[in-house]
């Protein structure tokens, strides 16, 4: 008797298994940067409620992540905070995989301090000293006697990347400067820490920190798609080849009136 | 019928206890695998003893020295801390609290054992690392200090119970051995059953080092990731295991740098393969002797 029951559940679970399988093509998996998965979540789970038949499941990981499971062919679209490199494009290449990239938002990489910090403006070089060692003092600034704590991401995300490339201009950063792992984190430490200087994507600023405007322009809509801030880069959804089908559907939705109000919903500047 | 069933208990076992070895088989395979051949390039004498860890720059460097002191410098802090307390802890549940004390104060430690790492590394990061640098009025909270009070309140369990067990595996003879010759129950304690189970009480420590060592959110989010040899106990330093952790996410598949975070997981392979070694050997000594 007991047998029984026990087949019969096996069966059932088999039968389950298949119908789910057969199910997955509706499925778009979405995969990568931790700095697009806000935007991604919330443009998936809107999509979804319009289309009740598609099933997106969003993960995070982080740029290289979403990069390395396009090129292996395991997700319909990698979130990116930053362009492909060559180098991974071409590794990309040479799996057969023809990579496009899908603009779907705007950010800046926001300069961020204590509340109590003086400071309102930084200059470009300003940063690249003090991320490089030169400048240890907030009183070579103008500011308070007090001992800089640099606060950076992490060498490898992508965050960092386009920081690197924008100011660091390939400089190495300081051995004691403190490297966190997620924006979060990021904004934890400068919130708590007087001397502290960070930096993280436009949309994790809030109130427990003080926004700094770089070279006098502050990151604002205005400021960031006229490319007058120096620090702004765009968000990317990158596909094997072009788009089709639904993944064409949903990257259309991201990019159109409603799913930049989305964007904008989320913090982050739109690419109209 | 029970003959049956008697072999199909043992081939379950059996491939149960065959599986376990394949998966840690597999697993030092992979890792070796995936990082051995990071040393075609880069010297193993440069990757330990360099001392810039700059994996992504253009002229990359991968020197793992100040990682290395990195993960010493808190394990050893979390050493002094859990060592006292997790010893004390055992002392008194064993030798000195009363059946019933004993009954609520055991699991109370043991729930210490429960909670999910990250929780404690939430807790160090928005808790204890604001108020020591507040308090010690420094210029971050994200240090060695902070990091290593967070590992130590972790490792007390496993210092605890197991010291606790070879504390209770004294013979009761050499207690009251002690106690008929006149010595006070503090003497006794530490004299005599101390001494007798400290073959228990060193593995316990070994044990709650690999523990220490091998940690990995904790230091991610107190340690503060500063890649440099610390010049005190408030200064931030960068662990191996949380350089792997931050950095893995974020590499491409196969180049140097994700190998050179395989190279980082061989070397924290060996180094928690030889304090289990360590601590092999003084508990199989043990057994021996009695």
């Amino acid at each position: 008797m007991k047998t029984k029951i026990y087949i019969i559940a096996l069966v059932s679970m088999i039968i389950a298994a298949l119908n789910l399988s057969a199910a997955s093509k509706n499925q778009i998996t979405c995969t990568g940067s931790t700095t697009v998965l806000p935007i991604a979540q919330a443009a998936a789970e809107s999509y979804m409620d319009n289309h009740p038949e598609i099933n997106i499941s969003v993960r995070g990981g982080g740029s290289g992540v979403g990069v390395a499971a396009l090129q292996n062919g395991t997700t319909d679209i990698c979130n990116s905070s930053r362009p492909m490199k060559s180098k991974e494009i071409s590794v990309a290449k040479a799996k057969g995989i023809n990579p496009v990239a899908y603009a779907i938002a705007n950010d800046a990489i926001s300069i961020i301090v204590h509340t109590n910090n003086p400071i309102k403006d930084i200059t470009i070089q300003q940063i690249k000293d003090i991320y490089t060692g030169k400048i240890k003092n907030w009183k070579a600034l103008g500011g308070p006697n007090l001992p800089i704590v640099a606060v950076s991401r992490d060498v490898s995300s992508g965050t960092f990347e386009v920081f690197n490339e924008k100011v660091l201009a390939g400089a190495k950063v300081e051995g004691s400067a403190q490297l966190l792992a997620s924006n979060n984190a990021v904004l934890s430490a400068v919130s708590n820490t007087p001397g502290a200087i960070g930096y993280v994507g436009l949309g994790y600023v809030n109130e427990t920190v003080k926004l700094l405007s770089v070279n006098r322009v502050i990151p604002a809509v205005a400021s960031v798609k006229n490319n007058s801030y120096p620090l702004a880069r765009k968000l990317y959804m990158y596909t094997n080849g072009n788009a089709k089908g639904e993944v064409e559907k949903l990257i259309g939705f991201i990019q159109s009136e409603k799913g930049q109000k989305i964007v904008e919903e989320q913090g982050f500047i739109n690419i109209k | 019928m029970n003959k049956y069933k008697e072999k199909a208990f043992q081939t379950v076992v059996y491939i149960a206890s065959l599986l376990t070895v394949f998966a840690l088989l597999a697993l030092i395979y992979g890792l070796f695998n995936e990082g051995l051949p990071f040393f075609d390039t880069v010297s193993i004498k440069d990757f330990i003893f360099g001392n810039g860890w700059y994996p992504t720059n253009s002229e990359p460097e991968f020197g793992a020295w100040t990682l290395i002191i990195g993960s010493f410098s808190v394990t050893i802090g979390a050493l002094l801390i859990g060592i006292p307390l997790g010893l004390g802890s055992a002392i008194f549940i064993s030798e000195i609290a009363g059946n019933r004390l004993r009954e609520i104060v055991k699991p109370i430690i043991e729930l210490l054992a429960g909670i999910p790492s990250v929780v404690y590394g939430l807790f160090g990061m928005s808790f204890i690392a604001p108020l020591t640098s507040k308090w010690l009025h420094l210029d971050t909270g994200l240090n060695v200090f902070s990091t290593s009070l967070i590992l130590g309140l972790m490792i007390i369990p496993i210092i605890a119970s197991m010291s606790e067990d070879a504390l209770s595996n004294v013979s009761k003879s050499m207690r009251e051995a002690s106690l008929a010759l006149g010595s006070t129950k503090m003497e006794c304690v530490f004299r005599v059953i101390v001494p007798a189970a400290r073959r228990g009480i060193i593995g316990s420590i070994l044990l709650g080092l690999g523990r220490a060592i091998g940690e990995t959110m904790v230091v991610l989010m107190v340690s503060g990731g500063s890649a440099q040899i610390p010049k005190g106990i408030f200064d931030s330093v960068r662990p191996i295991t949380s350089t792997i952790a931050a950095e893995m996410g974020e590499t491409v598949i196969g180049s140097l740098h994700y190998q050179s975070l395989y190279a980082l997981a061989i070397l924290l392979f060996i180094f928690t393969f030889l304090s289990n070694l360590i601590t092999e050997i003084f508990i199989l000594k043990k057994s021996k002797n009695e």
